[in-house]
């Protein structure tokens, strides 16, 4: 009932615990810790490194707010366990940008008013971004079946699609220049 | 001079911080050394506890704290009713006694070093009850009216019971919308941390003055040595109006372990710590001539309430004056139930008791095959009829109109089942909306700096609708600055005291007080440098000069009836072998006074808009009749519209409206109405496709095959 962590699982994982070092390549940078190796990729980035971009919405991969890339894949950091991301190249919100000029989504977020409160905006950024070097930014219908696992309970859906549209126009116009 | 800044679309201010993951929500400020906590839940739903063993969560490495009902310090929980409290009841008590009302009521609360560590104590805290007979199904309980002056929760008009049965055509249903949780997609969560006799919490809230004020009182403190800080909240939809007792659970825990503690509800836990639409039965019958004259309203109510609070909520309000009628009589009741206490969720009331009502109308234009658009016309009043004043202004017929007109209406085939696209069963659908205008006391500071920038500030929220942005659009607009140089600042106790972000208030009562306070120092600054132009004098006058500025309805309430209105028209596509409905088009079209900044009022009505749609055809918090435990407690069970369930057409027009009576700014508010009148729309839609009408939402695909 308290959390995500079923009684089972805890049961299993037994209630002593020695910590885990684990090293995690977060935006380019190497950062080296101690962990509970029950932490999740999430709770590494959010309650250890103070990446608070990522968004802890569900716990259960069930609202994407906490995509993040791996390796250049989308993946919900809350059912990664940061043990096993180490070795991985892991690309959260705060690495988008380039200094201050932002990723032509984040820009294009902004334009289009993508979003309301923003709480699942890291996340939907995220999945957008991957949605675009997947291919699957052809068609508004495209984008909509394929960012589905990215929840928007302020409803901004048809703002998101049309961001990503404007960002999937721009990558496509330089890769033709 | 600057262009005019108020009714422009400009950029969110925040839009930055939101889209770099710089915005910080509740859970996530940085509080040295901070512990974590977990509640321990109820798993019965009425009873006592009989037994609780802590040893085993206690000597779980981490543990810093257990705390239950017999370990606990005994609470002040002085008096305290806030707006957003039940009028009648006692709040909800934490951890003071071994009694359970209702199912996931806290019982205990595990503080441990790591939140890993928390929820694994948290599991091992073993709990036995002595279980009493609880009232968990809906159906079964008999509903009694609400505490208090029966005229509030009856009201009648004419003779409505004699017009009904002599009416030529009547209709005559129950509408049933099961219970519904807001789900933002932010969860709960408080950090709370002492110094001393102070507190000071981070909290996810909708109005931070009533989380002092209410844990001021747990306590038995002084409202001022609690500060309530809330910069950004991930979507709250009225779930965080009230201060819910996790909030006392976080304090409670920072001054058992004698250090800060955070604590994130789960997605699970949010089915039960914070409040629901709850449970709605209506019955709607309507009685018209045969040239389709409304003659006779009946519609009554009852939702669930738990057995400690009587929650009610504006059912009814908007039956009694929406569609002209000599003869109405309404009716509001509560089941009290072994459940924790509902809440106001988007559009409270009138989301719910319009969806009935708009249905009964439909039903109606079917049986005078009138068009019900036509029917909606015939029945427009010239008045409240119910509180017998002239409307501040009701642009329904244009929105009427304006919607149909861009939906493309007239080429609607009356008869069921008459439109198709390929297989698919294509319905069209309309239904009426509307809101009441709050406007509630403000405050707000205005500073203008030396520099040529100015501070604004009010202690109000942003859930999503965009207050960063309105409140620095109005402030650099009546300063007459470029809003780069305005600075506005809100979420935070110490700054000017706000209303409650909620009811759709936010824009008319905390932007009139921005508007005020900010030509009050404009003006100040002019005389006193007796200059003409605003950077001139901030110049000459070569220091801060602030002004603060108090803003309150006065009696135009007395004067007038004043609601913003809408009309929402929808296109389904219903799969006849599968009876899966998709929304194809949405027009809404809102006469809801000035639009502040047409970009983010677009991305509000689109969302309201979603929200219906989830209302409409998935959104069902099951509750199991036996133990009255939800058994879809999760955003994979509980479904809401996703990116695919989107229409790919959502059409947003505001008609123009000048309405001087409502408040200095002439907003009338949009949240909520953005959500009114979706459900029915859909509905109805879905009658016009298939023939067949729902009567219970969600209309799932099992209800039409």
């Amino acid at each position: 009932m308290s959390g995500a962590i079923s009684p089972a699982l805890a049961q299993a994982a037994g209630a002593a615990t020695a910590p885990l070092d684990v090293s995690l390549r977060i935006n380019g940078t190497e950062h080296r810790l101690s962990l509970d190796p029950r932490t999740t990729l999430l709770d590494a980035l959010r309650e250890h490194l103070h990446l608070t971009g990522s968004k802890k919405g569900c716990g259960l991969g069930q609202c994407g707010a906490c995509t993040v890339l791996m390796d250049g894949m989308r993946v919900k950091a809350c059912l990664s366990l940061a043990a096993l991301a180490q070795g991985r190249e892991i690309k959260t919100i705060e690495g988008l940008a380039q200094g201050d000029e932002l990723h032509p989504l984040q820009a294009s977020f902004i334009e289009r008013d993508a979003f309301q409160c923003g709480y699942c905006t890291s996340g939907q950024i995220m999945a957008g971004v991957a949605c675009i070097s997947e291919g699957h930014a052809g068609s508004p219908q495209e984008i909509r079946e394929w960012m589905s696992g990215n929840l928007c309970r302020c409803g901004a859906y048809d703002h998101i699609v049309a961001a990503i549209q404007d960002a999937a126009a721009v990558s496509s116009s330089k890769q033709e220049g | 001079m600057t262009a005019a800044l108020i009714g422009k679309s400009v950029s969110r201010v925040d839009g930055r911080l939101k889209v770099t993951g710089a915005a910080t929500y509740a859970a996530e400020f940085e509080v040295p050394n901070l512990a974590h906590a977990a509640v321990v839940r109820s798993i019965v739903a009425n009873g006592r506890i009989a037994s609780i063993d802590t040893a085993e969560a206690e000597r779980a490495p981490g543990v810093i704290a257990v705390v239950t009902h017999r370990s606990a310090p005994r609470l002040a929980y002085q008096p305290h009713k806030g707006l957003p409290d039940a009028a009648v009841g006692e709040r909800l008590h934490v951890l003071q006694d071994d009694r359970v009302t209702h199912q996931g009521q806290p019982i205990a609360l595990v503080v441990a070093e790591t939140p890993e560590q928390a929820v694994y104590a948290a599991e091992v805290v073993r709990v036995t009850y002595r279980n009493e007979a609880a009232a968990t199904d809906v159906e079964s309980v008999d509903p009694v009216l609400p505490t208090g002056k029966p005229a509030e929760w009856e009201t009648r008009r004419g003779e409505p019971d004699s017009a009904f049965e002599q009416a030529e055509f009547r209709v005559d249903q129950t509408y049933v919308i099961p219970r519904e949780n807001h789900n933002p997609i932010e969860m709960f969560a408080t950090i709370a941390s002492w110094q001393g006799g102070s507190l000071t919490l981070w909290d996810k809230t909708q109005w931070v003055h009533n989380v002092a004020e209410e844990i001021a009182a747990v306590f038995g403190i002084a409202a001022e040595n609690v500060r309530v800080i809330s910069p950004f909240v991930g979507g709250a939809f009225g779930s965080a109006l009230r201060c819910w007792p996790h909030v006392t659970l976080a304090a409670l825990g920072a001054r058992v372990a004698g250090r800060p503690v955070k604590l994130v509800l789960s997605r699970r836990e949010m089915y039960y710590g914070v409040g629901y639409r709850p449970h709605t039965v209506q019955r709607a019958a309507l009685g018209a001539s045969r040239d389709g004259q409304l003659q006779a309203i009946r519609h009554e109510g009852h939702q669930e309430t738990s057995t400690y609070e009587e929650f009610t909520e504006a059912l009814l309000s908007a039956t009694r004056f929406l569609h002209s009628c000599p003869n109405v009589h309404t009716r509001h009741r509560i089941a009290p139930m072994n459940v924790h206490t509902p809440t106001y969720m988007r559009a409270p009331g009138e989301a719910s008791g319009i969806y009935a009502l708009e249905s009964a109308m439909d039903e109606l234009a079917v049986a005078l095959s009138m068009d019900p658009v036509e029917l909606r016309l015939r029945n427009e009043p010239d008045k409240d009829e119910f509180k017998d004043l002239p409307f501040s202004s009701r642009s329904t017929r244009e929105c009427y109109r304006a919607a149909a007109e861009r939906f493309g209406w007239a080429q609607r085939n009356a008869a069921p089942r008459s439109m198709r696209d390929g297989r698919s069963l294509i319905g069209w659908g309309m239904a009426s909306a509307t809101y009441p205008m709050n406007y509630a006391p403000a405050s707000a500071m205005a500073r203008l700096l030396p520099d040529g920038t100015a501070e604004v500030m009010s202690a109000a929220s942003d859930m999503g609708p965009g207050t960063w942005t309105s409140m620095t659009q109005v402030a650099a607009d009546t300063l007459g600055l470029p809003i780069e140089r305005v600075k506005f600042t809100l979420g935070d106790t110490r700054l000017p005291r706000a209303p409650i972000h909620g009811g759709s208030m936010t824009m008319a009562s905390v932007g009139s007080a921005v508007q005020a306070a900010c030509r009050k120092v404009r003006e100040d600054a002019l005389a006193r440098a007796s200059a003409n132009n605003i950077e001139e004098a901030m110049k000459r006058l070569g220091q801060a000069i602030e002004a603060t500025a108090d803003v309150a309805p006065g009696d135009e309430t007395k004067r007038f009836s004043m609601h913003a209105f809408g009309a929402v028209f929808v296109e389904v596509a219903v799969d006849p072998d599968l009876g899966e409905t998709r929304v194809r088009r949405i027009v809404g079209a809102y006469g809801a006074g000035r639009v502040v900044n047409p970009k983010i009022a677009r991305s509000q009505c689109i969302g309201g808009m979603i929200g219906g749609i989830g209302m409409a055809l998935m959104e069902h918090s099951v509750v199991n009749p036996r133990n009255g435990r939800v058994t879809n407690a999760n955003l994979a069970e509980y479904a809401v519209p996703v990116h695919a369930d989107a229409p790919p057409v959502m059409d947003v027009i505001f008609v123009d409206e000048h309405d001087p009576h409502v408040n200095p700014l002439g907003v009338k508010g949009l949240g909520e109405i953005a959500l009114v009148g979706v459900a029915p729309a859909i509905a109805n839609a879905i009658f016009h496709a298939t023939g067949k009408r729902v009567r219970e939402l969600p209309i799932t695909p099992d209800k039409l095959l």
